[in-house]
C-alpha cells in the first residue's frame, strides 16, 4: 500500500501557552487539499511550521511520503525536506527576477529554463521571466509564490494564509486560480486560514483547529452540519445553545417543548445549537423576548434578541417587515428540519417534528 | 552564481558543522564584547593596583581643573551647535529656501574635516601672525588680536566641524514629524510661531538630544584641535602624561575618569530620553507637509544658511588651498608624501572590512536571536561608542607591552583598536538594513532546498549589501580621520595622512600640513559622496 502523504502522530510544540500545538494527529492523502482551520493564535501555523522543518519537534513523530521528517532525537532540516512552502506575505526574493525567483529551487540543468516557463504559464504568468518582484501586484506575487513552490515538484505544498494580505475581490479570484492549480498539478497541499468560507471552498477535507488541538477533521458539509463540538459549531457560523431539559420523551426549553432524541433519562441537560435560521420572531406584546440589535445584511436583518432568563439568541430570516430594537417579540424554533444537541458535550440529533 | 556557491561551500566543508549550529553567531560576538569591555576594566586594574600614590598625584596635577574645562568645552560647543543646526534644519527642510537641496548637502559635508585640521586652520587663520592679523595690520596697522589658543579656539572649530551632527538628526526627525500635528495645532487658534515652539520643537527635542549626545561624546573623545590649539582637556592631559610621566599610571587613571564622565554623558542622555517619549498617531499614511514660504525673510534665512557653509567648509578650503599656494611661493618643499596617502587608504579599507564583518555575527544575534544575553552583548558593543581613541590605545598599549610584546607596535593592534572604536558605527548600518530582510525569506530559500549557507551567500548577503556598504563607508572615513589610536598604535614609520598632518602642525610646517590636509578631505568625500547619493535615494 502506498504510505500516506503526511503523518503526524502526537505532535507536540510549545512557545508558551499561545501558538503552541498539543498533541496533534493528523492525516493526509496524496493529492488531498486539506484546510487547516482556526482562529490566529491556535498553533495552525506553528503546527505547519513543523511540518516544513522551520520549528524542532518536542514529541512525537512526523512522516512525509512514508519518510520519518522528525521524532524522538531525529530533525530533518527544511532543505532536506521536500516539503514547499508559500507565506503569508509572499517572501519573493527581492534581489531576483520572476524566473530566479522561480528557479531558486531547481537543480542547474538544462531544463531549468523550461520548467520555470512551464511552471509560469500554469499560474499564467507567462513572459513575465524578468520582471521584478516590487513591479508585480499583490496577485501575481502570489502566483510567484506558488509557482516557485510547486516548481521543483515537492511531496506537499503548504499554504499559510496566502489571501489574508489580497483584497476582497482579489481573493476571490486567486482563490479559485490557486485551486485550480492545485489540482492541475495533483499536489498534496496544507492550506492554512482562519476563514470559515476560504476553508469550505478550498478543502476537500477541513481540519479545525483550537488552543493547539484537533477540534474535528471531515469534509466540509460534516464540519457545518455536523460539528463534532460545540467550538466547531460557533466557529464556523453563529450558533446559540439553548440549555433544554428532558423529561425522557421531549426536551422543555424556555421556548416551548420540543420532540427529544432518544434514549433520554428524565432531567438530563441537553443542549439544542440553534443556526440564526433556525429561530424566527413575530412581534407580540406579550413576548418572552426583547430585540436588542438589529444589522441589516442585503437580503435580510440578523436580530440579537434576549430572552426573560437572559439567553442571547440570533434570528435570521427574510423579513418583509422591520422589527426595532426593543420591540417585545415571540420567539419560535422552526423544525422544519432536523436539529443537533449536545448532551455532555456529545452531539446528539434531535428529529424532524411531524406536523403539528 | 550557484556555481560560486558550490565550490566555496566545498571550502567550507571542515566548518559545516560551526554553521549548523548557531555558535557562528555567539562565539565571535562574545569575543568582540570582551574586548570591548576589557578596555574600562583593564583601566581600572591598573588603576587600583597602582596604590595610593595615583591618588595623590591626580590631585596635585589639577585633575579637576582638566575635569572642568573639559566640560565647559562640552557644554560650550553643545550650545553653540543646536543654535547652528536647528534652523539651519527647519529653513532647508520645511521651508522654500532657495537652492535648498544643495545647501543640505553642503552643510553636512564639514563632517569630512577631521578636529586636527579645524585646530590648524583657526591657528593659521586667526592665531598670531596668521592670515586674519596679516590682513588686519595691512589695513589699520592692529598689531595683535584677542589670543585665540585655548577655549576659544577649541570650542570655535568642535561646533563648526561637529554641528552637523546634530542638523543630521534634526532634519530626519523634522521629516519624520506628522504635520496633523501643527495642522492641529494652527486649527486650535495657534500662531506659526507658537505653533514652532509648543508642537515642532518638542517633537524635535529627541533628536536634538540624540545629536546633542553625539557633539557631546566628539568633543570629549576629540584630541587633534584640543591639543593643536593647547587647550587642556582630558584627551590632551592624559597623551601628555602618556609621553613624558614616568608613572603611566596616571594616563590610566585619567583616562578611567575620562570614560567615567563619557558614560554619565551617555546616562543623562538615556534618562531624558526616556521620560520623554513621544506619541505619534500613525507611523504611516503620513502627507509631506507644504513648504513653508519664507517671504521677506527669504534673502536673510539664504544668507545665514550661505554664511554658515561658508564658515564650516568653503573657509577651511580656501585657507587650506592659499597655505598651499603660499608655499609652494615662497619655496618651501611640500614633499607631498603619496605613500601617507596609499597608507591611508589601506589602514582605512582594511579597517572598513574588518569591521564590518566584525558587525555582522553582532547584527544578527541582536536582530534574530533576541534575548537576554544578545542584549548584553550588544549594548557592550556599544561601548566602544563612548570610548574615546586615545583611552582605547592606552589600553591596548599597556596590555600589548605588559602580556603580547610580540604584537606591540603592529597592524594587529591598530586593527583591533579601530574594530572597537568603530563597530557600533558599523554594526548600525548592517541592523538597519538586517531589519529590513524578512527571515520568511530566508525561510523560503530553505524550504526550497537551500543549505544555511547557501542561503546566506545567495539570499541574505546580497539583500544586506546596501547597508554592509554604507557601514564600510562610514567606517573608513572615521577610520580616515582618526587621530590618536593611530598616532599611538602605529607600528614604527607607518605615517598615515592623519599623523603627518599632526606632525606637521606641531612642527610648524604649515604648507606641508594644508597640503596634507586637502588632500585628506578630498579621499574622505569620496565615501562621504556615496553615503549622501544613498540618503538622497531613501528620501524620495
Amino acid at each position: 500500500m502506498r504510505p500516506r502523504a503526511i503523518r503526524c502522530m502526537g505532535v507536540t510544540k510549545h512557545f508558551g501557552s499561545l501558538m503552541a500545538v498539543h498533541g496533534v494527529d493528523l492525516v493526509v492523502d496524496h493529492g488531498e487539499l486539506l484546510v487547516l482551520l482556526g482562529p490566529s493564535g491556535c498553533g495552525k501555523t506553528t503546527l505547519l511550521r513543523v511540518i516544513a522543518g522551520f520549528e524542532e519537534l518536542e514529541r512525537g513523530a512526523l512522516t512525509v511520503g512514508g519518510e520519518l521528517m522528525a521524532g524522538p532525537k531525529h530533525h530533518l532540516p527544511p532543505d532536506k525536506r521536500k516539503v514547499g512552502m508559500v507565506f503569508q506575505e509572499y517572501a519573493l526574493f527581492p534581489h531576483m527576477d520572476v524566473g530566479s525567483n522561480v528557479g531558486y529551487g531547481l537543480d542547474r540543468n538544462p531544463e531549468k529554463r523550461s520548467k520555470v516557463k512551464e511552471m509560469l504559464t500554469i499560474v499564467g504568468l507567462e513572459g513575465m521571466e524578468h520582471r521584478m518582484p516590487h513591479e508585480l501586484s499583490g496577485g501575481e506575487q502570489q502566483r510567484v509564490a506558488l509557482a516557485r513552490a510547486l516548481a521543483p515538484r515537492p511531496d506537499v505544498v503548504l499554504l499559510d494564509e496566502p489571501f489574508s494580505n489580497l483584497d476582497e475581490w482579489m481573493r476571490h479570484r486567486i482563490r479559485a486560480d490557486v485551486h485550480r492549480i492545485l489540482r492541475e498539478v495533483g499536489a498534496t497541499a496544507i492550506f492554512v486560514t482562519h476563514n470559515q468560507e476560504e476553508a469550505m471552498l478550498l478543502g476537500d477535507r477541513v481540519a479545525v483547529m483550537n488552543q493547539g488541538q484537533l477540534e474535528q477533521v471531515d469534509t466540509p458539509e460534516n464540519i457545518y452540519h455536523r460539528p463534532a463540538t460545540q467550538f466547531v459549531a460557533k466557529f464556523m457560523e453563529i450558533a446559540d445553545f439553548l440549555p433544554a431539559q428532558s423529561d425522557g420523551y421531549v426536551l422543555v426549553t424556555e421556548l416551548g417543548i420540543l420532540a427529544g432524541p432518544l434514549g433520554l433519562y428524565p432531567g438530563e441537560e441537553v443542549e439544542i445549537m440553534l443556526r440564526p435560521n433556525d429561530v424566527s420572531v413575530a412581534a407580540d406584546e406579550t413576548g418572552t423576548g426583547i430585540i436588542t440589535n438589529r444589522a441589516f445584511k442585503g437580503a435580510n436583518y440578523l436580530y440579537t434578541i434576549q430572552l426573560r432568563t437572559g439567553q442571547v439568541m440570533h434570528s435570521e430570516h427574510q423579513h418583509n417587515t422591520s422589527y426595532p430594537v426593543g420591540l417585545k417579540v415571540n420567539v419560535s424554533i422552526n423544525q422544519s428540519h432536523e436539529l443537533l444537541c449536545f448532551v455532555k458535550g456529545e452531539l446528539r440529533t434531535i428529529p424532524v417534528r411531524a406536523n403539528e | 552564481m550557484r556555481a560560486n556557491v558550490w565550490t566555496l561551500q566545498t571550502i567550507f566543508k571542515p566548518i559545516k558543522l560551526v554553521l549548523r549550529t548557531r555558535y557562528i553567531y555567539w562565539v565571535p560576538s562574545a569575543t568582540i564584547a570582551l574586548a570591548v569591555l576589557f578596555i574600562p576594566l583593564y583601566l581600572i586594574i591598573r588603576t587600583l593596583g597602582s596604590g595610593d600614590e595615583v591618588w595623590e598625584i591626580l590631585i596635585r596635577t589639577r585633575t579637576l581643573g582638566v575635569l572642568f574645562r573639559t566640560l565647559a568645552l562640552i557644554g560650550t560647543v553643545v550650545a553653540f551647535s543646536i543654535l547652528l543646526a536647528v534652523p539651519m534644519a527647519w529653513i532647508t527642510v520645511r521651508t522654500d529656501l532657495p537652492m535648498r537641496r544643495l545647501i543640505s548637502v553642503l552643510a553636512v559635508l564639514p563632517l569630512v574635516i577631521p578636529s586636527y585640521v579645524g585646530g590648524f586652520l583657526i591657528v593659521v587663520a586667526l592665531g598670531p601672525k596668521g592670515m586674519l592679523q596679516n590682513f588686519l595690520q595691512d589695513l589699520f596697522a592692529i598689531e595683535s588680536l584677542p589670543n585665540i589658543y585655548g577655549f576659544p579656539g577649541a570650542a570655535l572649530a568642535l561646533t563648526l566641524l561637529s554641528y552637523p551632527y546634530i542638523l543630521l538628526t534634526v532634519r530626519a526627525s523634522l521629516r519624520g514629524i506628522d504635520p496633523a500635528l501643527e495642522e492641529g495645532s494652527r486649527g486650535l487658534g495657534y500662531g506659526s510661531w507658537s505653533t514652532f515652539r509648543n508642537i515642532t520643537l518638542n517633537q524635535l527635542s529627541p533628536a536634538i538630544g540624540a545629536g546633542s549626545l553625539l557633539v557631546a561624546l566628539y568633543t570629549l573623545s576629540d584630541f587633534g584641535a584640543v591639543s593643536i590649539l593647547q587647550y587642556e582637556t582630558f584627551t590632551w592631559a592624559i597623551f601628555i602624561q602618556y609621553q613624558t610621566a614616568f608613572n603611566r599610571s596616571i594616563a590610566a587613571a585619567l583616562s578611567l575618569i575620562l570614560v567615567l564622565v563619557a558614560v554619565l554623558i551617555l546616562t543623562v542622555e538615556a534618562v531624558t530620553r526616556r521620560s520623554s517619549q513621544l506619541y505619534q498617531s500613525s507611523a504611516r499614511g503620513m502627507r509631506t507637509p507644504n513648504l513653508i514660504p519664507l517671504n521677506k525673510w527669504k534673502w536673510p534665512a539664504f544668507g545665514y544658511s550661505c554664511f554658515i557653509v561658508s564658515l564650516s567648509l568653503f573657509l577651511p578650503i580656501f585657507v587650506l588651498g592659499f597655505w598651499v599656494v603660499r608655499g609652494i611661493s615662497a619655496g618651501e618643499s611640500l614633499e607631498l608624501v603619496w605613500t601617507h596617502v596609499f597608507n591611508s587608504i589601506s589602514i582605512s579599507a582594511l579597517a572598513a572590512g574588518l569591521t564590518v564583518i566584525a558587525a555582522l555575527p553582532v547584527s544578527f544575534l541582536a536582530v534574530r536571536h533576541s534575548g537576554w544575553l544578545t542584549r548584553f552583548i550588544e549594548r557592550s558593543t556599544y561601548l566602544g561608542f563612548a570610548l574615546p581613541g586615545i583611552v582605547v590605545a592606552l589600553a591596548i598599549i599597556y596590555f600589548g607591552v605588559n602580556y603580547v610584546p610580540f604584537l606591540y607596535q603592529t597592524f594587529a593592534l591598530l586593527l583591533v583598536a579601530y574594530v572597537i572604536l568603530f563597530l557600533p558605527t558599523a554594526s548600525g548600518a548592517v541592523k538597519a538594513s538586517l531589519l529590513q530582510v524578512n527571515s520568511k525569506v530566508e525561510d523560503a530559500a530553505r524550504s526550497l532546498g537551500s543549505k544555511p549557507i547557501n542561503v546566506f551567500l545567495t539570499i541574505t548577503l546580497p539583500l544586506l549589501k546596501p547597508g554592509i556598504i554604507t557601514g564600510g563607508a562610514l567606517v573608513f572615513l572615521v577610520t580616515l580621520k582618526e587621530l590618536p589610536a593611530t598616532l599611538l598604535l602605529s607600528p614604527i614609520g607607518f605615517q598615515t595622512l592623519a599623523t603627518s598632518i599632526w606632525s606637521a602642525t606641531t612642527e610648524a610646517f604649515f604648507a606641508k600640513a594644508a597640503a596634507s590636509s586637502l588632500l585628506l578631505i578630498l579621499v574622505a568625500s569620496i565615501p562621504m559622496a556615496w553615503i549622501l547619493l544613498r540618503d538622497r535615494e531613501g528620501i524620495r
